[in-house]
């Protein structure tokens, strides 16, 4: 396969983009349709590629294929290097980016439709999607580094869509400075790295064999983990750099599907997984990604279980599978974590394009306000089942597969990861069927409407399913939750049994019946008490959040992270005293001693001036006292 | 060809004060002849081969022979991208006064003769004539902060003047002793250098101080800062960009050519001290910088932080630390340069600097929106910018070196990064507000400096070997002395 095909994968989004921003948005601006078909087009064309390359790779022996790289800079010793790095879980990363981003692009046309930003919002989406796959291909930490960032600018962007909402431009800028302290972490990494090698590399391929050989160990490989670990926590929300996803929520909602559920947010898991045999040489680092992981599971999930954001249930949802994925990398289940988030791309992005698709409909993401939307939207509904059964883990959707795997390899390293990975798993059934049953079961709420005026008038009239437009990609991305399970099924069935995992190169994880019947029934059982409180009503649900008191607040209240984050640390910690204090102490006592040198200078100019009389008898006598001094001063001291 | 450059501003100077009236024509010439310049030095940029000293260009005569003072321009790689960014930051402070209606002939005098003044301390190799120019530059610069500026102006321009004459006074007295205690009796500063001066009347410790607090206060090192803050918020726009874009870098040139070149050893042995200023630059700088209320002191208070970096390279005493930070005083110029432009334009439009009192223009100015939020990145260090790639280069030429100090100064990049984008936010983005319902985008004449400083931020961001290359021969001799 020719190296420039493969390139083209990165480039043609690219070329998308700075076609969108420098030849239709100035010179086209009247007919923004075009552009968003370049951009679905030039992703068809990547997709293409994607498959290709997939192809090439099954095939290729050792499953990578070799490609030379360039020079980028150099200085002193080092050279910073272009290149890719083309392997198995660059191929399955490319179909998950690529087909997603597709999907969600097609979506796009539809959801954005009228929007007088849409020029920029193709265009912000084409960079986004170049810039993922630039860093699924990246052969270097230095290049991984810089698309990192990139994709942190397109989220930062795409939040901030409608940068006229103050809540959109405030969540764009901390969802950058919060990932940014994770990347922190990251960038330490790459400069601990070049002295921790000779001759000083980046090349990711040549630190793997040097973590396997023994070369880099000890402490140094722990500290190079986990610094690269803090970035992964950063982009992934991890607990506790978690706190950025949900007001994420701002930007438009297919920006969620793409950036904040399906691929972005998953870049963290994706660079632990590139790192893989740098975190396996350190246990230490292992069992830091397991129980942060496993923690974030858990802790995310408690917060979707109360909140009414539509959304927002999903970007809590969204941290803690994300949480699940870390926890299976944790534990060594490298083939089972990936697995995790090729499924959950599919069916988290389905989410969230349903989740748009109400909202075209009802123009309100809060789901107190919905209601009764089955009847409306058939396939919305139905789409959304496929993907919540799938979230929820019940066998054979694609969900189930991949989360037990995990749950299988937890149990075999850490009991009490596993049991708390089993109480996430109610959860999560629990969460997501409330909201199900919130949004499409009972009798519409009114909508936006009723938000605004608060009271219920049901204007059902208004109420229709979206355009085709939105459902096809739906419908797609529906199929493929049914589906995509199938390749690393425990049995053979088309595919041979772990097809995925060995072509990952990791380790099956196995089957084991017992274990995935009790995940089953947990799962059910979530699904049964949202149906018993939010559609039977047999629970009241505002009852129970009383039961639970101020248990109910503290995780109502995002468990005050926000307020420790926000106002104590930067606005009173940073800014009110640090700032303040350095502030004042700049202009009061370093200016003042300035100022004071100048004043010092003038006032001991003045009397010292005033014996520049003019008169020449005074001068005289300066001179004659002058010289005795100076004979004095000879006798005294000279010899 | 190297005098053309440093002196066709000069000479457009006489020609405006003796030939022109109309202030069409004064704005034209001047733009004219510092696109020439511009030109003229891409043209040598291209040309020199920075790896070989000297160059093609080399001017050297005899100019005061009885005390050894010779009329000496060279460009190597050290000088060449600063020698361009001049050029290129010339040109646009031309365009950004194009609105200038006071005393327009006197200002585009000033203005050219400034150049003409940096442009002499980039290029001069004798220390003689190194002087003069340092000097030439504050008279313009005096003039067009307390006649053109805002706020306390007078005030602003005599602590600028006196801050620096200060330093210079002590440089004088060391530049004196360098030229009593060799042997030679010569300013030439590659002879100066060569001949590893060891200053008979005073300790070379001393000598190194008197110079380099010339040097520290240009740069500025903190607790010399002070006055850039006054100087820049007080001057007009074109002065700003001259001011942040290159007179900084005249600072960190020096504390390169002059103090690491001519004292390796002196300059080792004290890196413990540069690494822990530069820590409190990048530091303190970034936290103050967040207070700031007016957009044009909270862009000076970071040029504090940003220039904190060229010392933390500095530091290092390596090549990879010294090409880092060359590299971050052209991208400071060109970033802060465009960050002052962006200032001044929306200050023009909107009547305030103020920063609570702006909001929701992005939607007014689409265009400038664009083009500040990618100075802001870029000043934030973001990839495929010139910011990123100056950073990255002094961090990875410290990190082994001053370990704590590094890291240190990577956390400077998250506050940056805070208080970049919230300025951003809270100027560009939010609802759009009455009192700006009538103010409209860029004209034609400024978006073109606009532009080209885009231009130039993301081509090295893109493809840094196009500077990073010639930094480093530039730099290769000097770490043949630091041994």
């Amino acid at each position: 396969m020719p190296e420039l095909a493969i390139w083209s994968i990165f480039f043609l989004p690219i070329i998308s983009f700075l076609v969108i921003s420098f030849l239709l948005r100035p010179f086209l601006n009247d007919k923004p349709r075009l552009s968003g078909y370049l951009a679905v087009l030039s992703i068809a064309g990547s997709l293409l590629l994607s498959f290709w390359v997939l192809s090439e790779v099954i095939n290729a022996p050792g499953h990578r294929l070799s490609l030379p790289d360039h020079e980028w800079a150099m200085v002193g010793n080092l050279t910073i290097r272009v290149g890719l790095i083309v392997d198995s879980l660059t191929a399955v990363m490319l179909i998950v980016v690529t087909l997603v981003s597709l999907m969600v692009q097609i979506y796009s046309q539809g959801y954005m439709h009228g929007d007088p930003g849409y020029h920029r919002y193709f265009a912000f989406m084409s960079l986004f999607t170049g810039s993922m796959l630039g860093l699924v291909m990246a052969d270097n930490l230095i290049m991984l580094y810089v698309f990192w960032e990139m994709v942190g600018l397109c989220s930062y962007l795409l939040i901030g869509f409608w940068y006229h909402r103050p809540a959109a431009a405030a969540a764009a800028k901390k969802a950058f400075i919060v990932t940014r302290f994770g990347d922190l972490g990251f960038l330490l990494a790459i400069l601990f790295v070049v002295f921790q090698t000779d001759p000083p590399t980046f090349d990711i391929e040549r630190l793997h064999s040097l973590a396997v050989a023994g070369t880099l160990g000890g402490t140094a490989i722990t500290l190079l983990a986990l610094g690269v670990f803090a970035g992964a926590m950063g982009k992934s929300a991890q607990f506790p750099l978690h706190t950025w996803l949900p007001d994420a929520m701002e930007g438009p909602t297919p920006v969620s599907a793409l950036i904040h559920a399906a691929t972005m947010v998953a870049a963290g898991v994706f660079l632990v997984a590139r790192m893989f045999p740098v975190f396996e040489a350190s246990p230490q680092a292992m069992t830091t990604v397991s129980v942060i992981g496993g923690v974030t599971a858990v802790f995310a999930a408690t917060m979707g279980l109360v909140v009414y954001d539509m959304k927002r249930v999903m970007a809590y949802s969204t941290i803690s599978q994300l949480g699940y994925m870390m926890l299976g990398l944790g534990v060594g289940a490298y083939a089972a974590g990936i697995f995790h988030l090729f499924n959950h791309a599919f069916f988290k992005a389905l989410l969230f394009l349903g989740a748009g698709s109400a909202n075209h409909t009802t123009g309100t993401f809060d789901m107190r306000f919905m209601g009764g939307l089955r009847r409306y939207m058939p396939w919305t509904f139905a789409t959304l089942t496929v993907a919540s059964l799938s979230l929820a883990g019940i066998p054979p959707f694609s969900g189930f597969w991949s989360k037990d795997e995990i749950l299988l390899e937890t149990l075999h390293k850490n009991q009490a990861l596993f049991w708390l990975a089993l109480v996430g798993v109610f959860m999560t059934a629990f969460y997501v069927f409330r909201m199900m049953f919130m949004a499409f079961g009972g009798k519409y709420r009114g909508g936006a409407s009723a938000e605004h005026v608060t009271q219920h008038s049901a204007h059902s009239h208004a109420l229709h399913e979206s355009p085709p437009v939105m459902v096809v990609p739906m419908l797609v991305l529906g199929v493929l939750s049914v589906i995509s399970g199938v390749v690393n099924l425990p049995w053979s069935f088309g595919l041979p049994p772990h097809w995925l995992a060995d072509f990952l190169g990791g380790e099956a994880a196995g089957f084991d019946v017992n274990l995935a019947g009790t995940s089953s029934l947990v799962a059910a059982l979530g699904i049964f008490l949202a149906y018993a409180i939010y559609s039977a009503r047999w629970l009241s649900a505002e009852r129970v959040g009383k039961l639970f008191g101020p248990i109910y607040t503290l995780v109502y209240r995002k468990y005050y992270f926000d307020e420790l984050y926000e106002d104590l640390i930067v606005t009173r910690g940073l800014y009110r005293n640090l700032s303040f204090a350095l502030d004042w102490f700049d202009r009061n006592i370093i200016d003042n001693v300035v100022d004071g040198m100048a004043w010092l200078g003038r006032n001991v100019g003045r009397p010292v001036s005033r014996v520049q009389t003019g008169q020449v008898q005074v001068y005289g006598i300066g001179i004659s006292l002058g010289i005795l001094l100076i004979l004095a001063a000879f006798i005294i001291f000279g010899r | 060809m190297l005098s053309t450059i440093v002196f066709l501003p000069a000479l457009g100077a006489v020609i405006i004060a003796l030939f022109l009236r109309e202030p069409r024509k004064i704005r034209f010439t001047a733009a004219f002849l510092t696109f020439v310049v511009f030109a003229l030095s891409i043209y040598v940029f291209a040309q020199v081969d920075p790896s070989q000293s000297p160059s093609p260009f080399i001017e050297k005569y005899s100019w005061i022979p009885t005390m050894g003072i010779q009329y000496y321009l060279d460009v190597d790689g050290l000088s060449l991208p600063l020698v361009l960014l001049t050029a290129l930051l010339g040109f646009c402070a031309v365009l950004a006064s194009w609105n200038i209606q006071l005393r327009v002939k006197e200002y585009f005098i000033w203005l050219l003769v400034l150049e003409t003044g940096v442009m002499g301390v980039f290029t001069a190799l004798d220390f003689f004539l190194f002087f003069l120019f340092w000097e030439v530059e504050l008279i313009p610069m005096y003039l067009l902060i307390s006649i053109w500026g805002s706020g306390r102006k007078e005030y602003s321009a005599m602590k600028f003047l006196i801050y620096t004459i200060t330093g210079s006074a002590l440089m004088l007295v060391g530049i004196l002793v360098l030229y009593f205690s060799s042997p030679a009796r010569t300013f030439d500063m590659l002879q100066l250098a060569e001949s590893g001066a060891q200053p008979a009347l005073l300790t070379s410790q001393a000598v190194f101080f008197l110079l380099f607090f010339a040097y520290a206060v240009k740069l500025p090192v903190w607790p010399l800062h002070t006055w850039l803050p006054d100087a820049h918020t007080d001057a007009p726009t074109a002065v700003s960009i001259m001011l942040a874009g290159v007179l900084l870098k005249m600072g960190g040139y020096a504390m390169i050519r002059v103090s690491v070149n001519m004292f390796p050893e002196v300059a080792s042995s004290y890196s413990w001290l540069f690494a822990s200023l530069a820590v409190i630059n990048i530091l303190y700088g970034a936290v103050v910088t967040m207070k700031q209320q007016d957009m044009k002191r909270m862009i000076a208070y970071s040029s504090v932080s940003h220039m904190g970096y060229v010392l933390l390279g500095i530091s290092s005493m390596g090549k990879i630390g010294l090409t880092g930070a060359s590299l971050q005083m052209f991208t400071h110029g060109t970033i802060t340069g465009l960050l002052f432009l962006m200032a001044g334009l929306i200050y023009d439009k909107a009547h305030t600097r103020h920063i609570p009192d702006l909001g929701g223009l992005a939607s007014r100015m689409p265009l400038m929106a664009v083009v500040f939020t990618i100075a802001g990145l870029a000043s934030l260090g973001l990839p495929t910018t010139s910011g990123f790639v100056a950073e990255l280069t002094v961090f990875l030429g410290t990190f082994s070196v001053w370990r704590v100090a590094t890291i240190l100064g990577v956390i400077g990049i998250v506050l940056t990064a805070g208080y970049m984008l919230w300025m951003l936010q809270r100027i560009m983005f939010g609802p759009e507000k009455e009192r700006f319902a009538k103010i409209g985008d860029a004209t034609a004449v400024e978006t073109v400096p606009m532009l080209a400083l885009v231009a130039a931020i993301m081509v090295v961001g893109i493809y840094p070997r196009l500077l990073l290359d010639v930094f480093s021969a530039g730099i290769a001799p000097i770490i043949g002395r630091l041994g």
